[in-house]
């Protein structure tokens, strides 16, 4: 299952990278070259096999609802390329 | 004498008779990086007026009687970690001039330990390497041999450490990346059971394998370093409240352990001198009384494949969050979209990006079943198999990295290469397990690591046998370093 070049330029718009044919065209091979190692993992039986996304046994966590206190409004946006009135800004979402 | 030689340890006691100062011992440690670091390139932010003052509060501390293990002791981090005013970068231009305005837990539990921060250290750009050549910055060196990479990615924590810049330093191990970095530089790095340590203020990268661990030039140290910073943590949900006994962890009690060997880390994808130096080591340990047998668990052949799905495709998520709006670099555009796509394609280097888009790959309609969903089912038997052994053993014992520090440049075209770097160190990320790395010997002048790995949460044991493992190997000695 190689990666095609239009797939790739889909998984780039998915992922919103900026990405030039010929950046796409260089990271093809290598891709399926990584993606061809992948398939070993089809040999395996794994059908039933149930999923582990999470390592260690996990339960869920209580803790009473207490107000504390984080970031302030000024310390959240200290580090904002762009700010206006409390607010982070962008660009032009929708005209 | 020189003070940057020594265990924390015997910091630790020159402090409290009043040998040393904390301040003293602070400057020695920054004197050194600005002799030596030139040549090593550990560190990418040295924060000396943090330092002045963390060894001021530190002698206070001191002086009141109040000191506990890491009371003065100078520290570096690994520059994904984040640290309130100190800028941390993870490497990479996209994060470039970041301050944050929060202590992450391990660096927020470091300072109330009253440990001294010298800076933050190199690495592969957000984690995603073996040898931080991907660092967007530059490239550290091997203490060792300055031609050769330091391992990664926590290279510059593992370099500063082994050229005597810092006694203890902390990095991140998603694959490998303390435990790695460690064999290479021939220091001693942890990393623990998932979920020991809070990764709150670890910048994301693999959120179920991102682990935080010490490195240190003793076990002792390491053992130190990870108590400082080991528990439960309210801000990461995923930190567990699991015992831990302290002093059976300082027994050193090899007689009598059975330690498992599994036939597939020491056969075709590991270098001869590695092999030969860890068997030597299992001599060792038969000799000192410890049951040493070879087992078999052959989904380890299939750990960097599962790895390399799941990690990537953790990373595609987490790395979402870098899109120009909240913090780091924005290229401006006309939309934001074109601004996010500008931003992200400004910012990462392309091992990063090559991550994002088989990670995003992996996880898009109609591939999830085929690689992700099989990559966590691949997890499952690859943990069960590796259970079912602790169930024999107390112990697995490896190497380390398949081969001593490669050459810089050697292993940048091949994209298969740089990722087989981490196939003995992937299986204790997949299983949550804990595991540390000890400096076993040489070759040509090169470091040779070998690895314990232990069931979850069985820290004790592990300890217990490195710290025997330990006394039986030559002690470590500081690398002599040429500055031009």
């Amino acid at each position: 299952m190689a990666i095609s070049l239009d797939e790739l330029k889909h998984v780039a718009e998915l992922a919103r990278l900026n990405l030039s044919n010929q950046e796409l065209n260089a990271m093809q091979s290598d891709l399926n070259r990584v993606l061809e190692s992948f398939r070993q993992l089809h040999e395996l039986r794994l059908s039933g096999v149930e999923l582990t996304s999470h390592s260690v046994d996990s339960t869920s966590v209580w803790g009473e609802d207490e107000p504390a206190d984080g970031l302030s409004r000024s310390d959240a946006l200290e580090a904002a390329p762009s700010a206006e009135a409390g607010l982070f800004l962008v660009p032009t979402i929708f005209e | 004498m020189d003070l940057c030689g020594l265990a924390a340890a015997q910091m630790r006691r020159m402090l409290d008779s009043r040998e040393v100062s904390a301040e003293e011992l602070a400057r020695a440690h920054l004197d050194r990086i600005s002799r030596l670091d030139p040549a090593v390139r550990a560190f990418i932010t040295v924060c000396e007026d943090r330092t002045l003052t963390d060894a001021a509060e530190a002698q206070k501390q001191i002086d009141g009687g109040g000191q506990g293990a890491l009371t003065g002791i100078p520290v570096a981090l690994k520059d994904n970690m984040i640290t309130k005013g100190v800028r941390t970068t993870c490497a990479s231009r996209i994060l470039e001039k970041y301050v944050p305005p929060f202590e992450g837990t391990a660096a927020e539990r470091l300072r109330r330990a009253g440990a001294v921060l010298l800076g933050k250290t190199n690495l592969d750009e957000f984690a995603m390497g073996s040898s931080t050549e991907y660092s967007a910055f530059f490239t550290t060196r091997n203490p060792w041999d300055l031609e050769r990479v330091p391992g990664g990615s926590s290279g510059g924590s593992a370099a500063a450490v082994a050229s005597g810049m810092a006694p203890i330093a902390y990095g991140s191990d998603t694959g490998g990346s303390v435990r790695q970095p460690a064999a290479l530089c021939g220091v001693v790095g942890l990393k623990p059971t998932y979920g020991r340590i809070s990764r709150y203020g670890l910048v994301a990268f693999s959120s179920s394998l991102d682990q935080i661990g010490p490195f240190g030039r003793s076990v002792e140290d390491v053992i130190c370093a990870f108590e400082a910073v080991m528990g439960r943590d309210p801000h990461d949900s995923t930190t567990v409240d699991m015992p831990y006994d302290g002093s059976k962890a300082r027994e050193p009690v090899l007689k009598g352990r059975r330690i498992g060997v599994p036939s597939e880390l020491l056969s075709g994808e590991i270098a001869p001198d590695v092999s030969h130096a860890v068997r030597a080591a299992l001599d060792l340990i038969s000799d000192a009384g410890g049951e040493t047998e070879e087992v078999s668990l052959p989904m380890i052949e299939h750990g960097v494949a599962t790895y390399y799905i799941i990690a990537p495709a953790e990373a595609s998520s987490n790395l979402a969050r870098y899109d120009g709006v909240r913090y780091g670099l924005r290229i401006d555009a006309d939309d934001s979209i074109e601004m996010m796509k500008g931003t992200r394609s400004a910012g990462f280097g392309s091992e990063v990006t090559q991550r994002i888009m088989i990670g995003t790959y992996v996880l898009s309609a109609g591939y999830y079943d085929a690689f992700y969903t099989k990559a966590h089912q691949a997890r499952t038997i690859m943990k069960r198999q590796f259970q079912e052994a602790f169930r024999k053993f107390d112990l697995l014992i490896a190497p380390t990295s398949p081969v001593p520090a490669f050459r810089l440049g050697e292993r940048l075209d091949d994209p298969m290469a740089m990722k087989l770097a981490d196939f003995c160190t992937i299986p204790a990320n997949i299983g949550g397990f804990p595991a540390i790395s000890l400096n076993c010997g040489f070759s040509n002048g090169l470091p040779i690591g070998v690895q314990l790995i232990a069931d979850s949460f069985q820290e004790e044991t592990l300890f217990s046998v490195a710290l025997a493992l330990e006394n039986l190997l030559p002690p470590f000695a500081l690398p002599e370093i040429e500055v031009a």
